[in-house]
This record gives structure tokens, C-alpha cells and sequence, in this order.
């Protein structure tokens, strides 16, 4: 039994150009610690979805990010408006990007169900006006 | 096939060498073509060529997180500034032609199948 290596990062919410450092910082640390490519393609695409959307739909958040012996956890939260549907939300094209956000390339409609297609668990808890917690799961 | 062969048989312009990259040993491997970040992101894979014309950072970033081959701009786009700088400092390779991303796509295809 390993010890659990835990990873923090503060998503700024400011900055929609520069955004997914987070994601290269855990896809590198993954790559250290010598997972499979498979896993890492995973990870990177629920974590890099899952940190744009706090960017451009919450004003950023924090992630977590836990590599245990049998999975990976990933934990996004934010304080933004919440998901008022989540199964509307979850349905591939569906977005609320504005077109300035539209017009960096976001907007597709498919960040969350990326993030479903590529985690083995995905738990989805929000309330208006409070926040969002996306906790994910993939297997290693 | 070699980055290095695609250069030159598409008159490529190179914007940008990834770092530690050298063109006729970089092989790729398969295309995505698309603009829409959040679809490139699972459709582009690792050593695959990435075809668009969308030209912001974000663009650099899911090139590093896919570890594509190579991303193309068509129809002679130029990464803004902030993009370059990203590209650069990530080691990502960009390279670019004025023909549009169908042209770039079937130029592509043929050259594949002339390898065979
Ligand atoms: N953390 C969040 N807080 C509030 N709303 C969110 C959050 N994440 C997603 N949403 C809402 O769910 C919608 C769908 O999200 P999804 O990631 O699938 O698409 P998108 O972000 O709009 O576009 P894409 O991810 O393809 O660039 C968003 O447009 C937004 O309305
Ligand atoms: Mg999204």
C-alpha cells in the first residue's frame, strides 16, 4: 500500500486566455509517476473540461486531485452561479457560452459529456446562486 | 510518415519547432480537423496533426494536453502573440499553409496513400 499523493491548485477566474494550468500540472505529475498513457488521456480531458468550465462558467474554483492505488480522484470546486439543469447541462451541445467565449473556441456543449465519456464515476453536486462540486473518478 | 516529408510536399511554413522536435524523424500518425476546443480535445490523439484556424492560447493548450503531433493552421492564420509565446514555452509544433483545412485535409490524404 502506497501513500495517497494529493495535488491542490486555486483556478483563477480571470484569465479564459491562459487557462488549463492546472490540467498540464497533473497531467506532468501523472506522467512522473509513471501511469499508463490511457489513464492520463482520461484524466487530462475530464480535468481540463472540468477546469474551463469553473473558468468561464463559475470565475474559477479549486481542484483536487488525489492518486490513490486503484484511482484517481478529481475534485472541482467552485462558488459560481450552479448548473439549474443538470440534465440539460449534461446533454452533448448544449451551452450557455457567450460569444466572446464562443469565440476563443469554447462552447462546443461537449466539456461535461467529455468528462462522463472519459471517468469511470462522475458526481455532479450543485446549488444556485452557492456553487458547483464535480467529484470524477477514473479507474487505474 | 515524417513531419519533415508533409513539410515539404505541402509547402508547410514552420511557425514554431517543438522543442527537442526534428522534422525528419518526427513521424505522425492520423488527423483531426476542427475548431471547436472541447470536441479536439477528445478526438485529437497522441502524434496526430491537429487542422484549424482557431489561433488563441487555448489552442497551444489542448496541442499539450493531447500531445498531437503537430497543430496546422490553415488559410494562412497566424497564432496571435500570446499563442506564439505559449507554443514556444510548451514546446509545441505549428506550422502553417494558406490552403483551407478541406485542401489541407485531402493534400494530407494523398500523400498518405502516395507513402503507402
Ligand atoms: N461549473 C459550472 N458552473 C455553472 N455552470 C456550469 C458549470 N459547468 C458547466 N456549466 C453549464 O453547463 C453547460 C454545459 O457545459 P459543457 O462543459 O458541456 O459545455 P460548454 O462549457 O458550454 O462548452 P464546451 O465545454 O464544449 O466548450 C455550460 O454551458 C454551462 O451553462
Ligand atoms: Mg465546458
Amino acid at each position: 500500500m502506497s501513500e495517497t499523493i494529493k495535488l491542490h491548485y486555486d483556478v483563477d477566474g480571470e484569465n479564459f486566455e491562459s487557462a488549463g494550468q492546472a490540467s498540464h500540472s497533473v497531467k506532468k505529475s501523472l506522467r512522473q509517476l509513471g501511469m499508463s498513457p490511457d489513464v492520463i488521456r482520461k484524466v487530462a480531458i475530464a480535468m481540463y473540461e472540468g477546469e474551463i468550465n469553473m473558468v468561464i462558467h463559475a470565475n474559477g474554483g479549486v481542484a483536487d486531485v488525489e492518486v490513490g492505488d486503484d484511482d484517481i480522484t478529481i475534485i472541482l470546486k467552485d462558488q459560481g452561479p450552479g448548473i439549474p439543469n443538470i440534465e440539460l447541462a449534461m446533454q452533448e451541445g448544449y451551452s450557455t457560452a457567450k460569444d466572446n467565449i464562443r469565440a476563443l473556441g469554447f462552447g462546443a456543449g461537449m466539456g461535461l459529456p467529455n468528462m462522463k465519456k472519459y471517468t469511470d464515476d462522475m458526481k455532479i453536486d450543485t446549488v444556485i446562486g452557492v456553487g458547483t462540486t464535480i467529484t470524477m473518478k477514473v479507474n487505474i | 510518415m515524417t513531419l519533415d516529408k508533409l513539410v515539404r510536399a505541402l509547402e508547410l511554413t514552420v511557425i514554431n519547432l517543438g522543442s527537442g522536435v526534428s522534422l525528419p524523424e518526427k513521424e505522425f500518425n492520423g488527423v483531426y480537423a476542427g475548431d471547436f476546443l472541447s470536441r479536439a480535445m477528445s478526438h485529437v490523439h497522441f502524434d496526430e496533426l491537429w487542422i484549424t484556424i482557431m489561433n488563441n492560447r487555448n489552442v497551444i493548450a489542448v496541442a499539450s494536453l493531447t500531445d498531437c503531433a503537430a497543430v496546422i493552421l490553415a488559410e494562412n492564420v497566424e497564432l496571435l502573440p500570446e499563442a506564439f509565446e505559449a507554443a514556444v514555452e510548451n514546446g509545441i509544433t505549428v506550422l502553417g499553409s494558406g490552403k483551407s483545412v478541406y485542401e489541407l485535409c485531402v493534400a494530407v490524404h494523398e500523400l498518405t496513400l502516395r507513402d503507402e
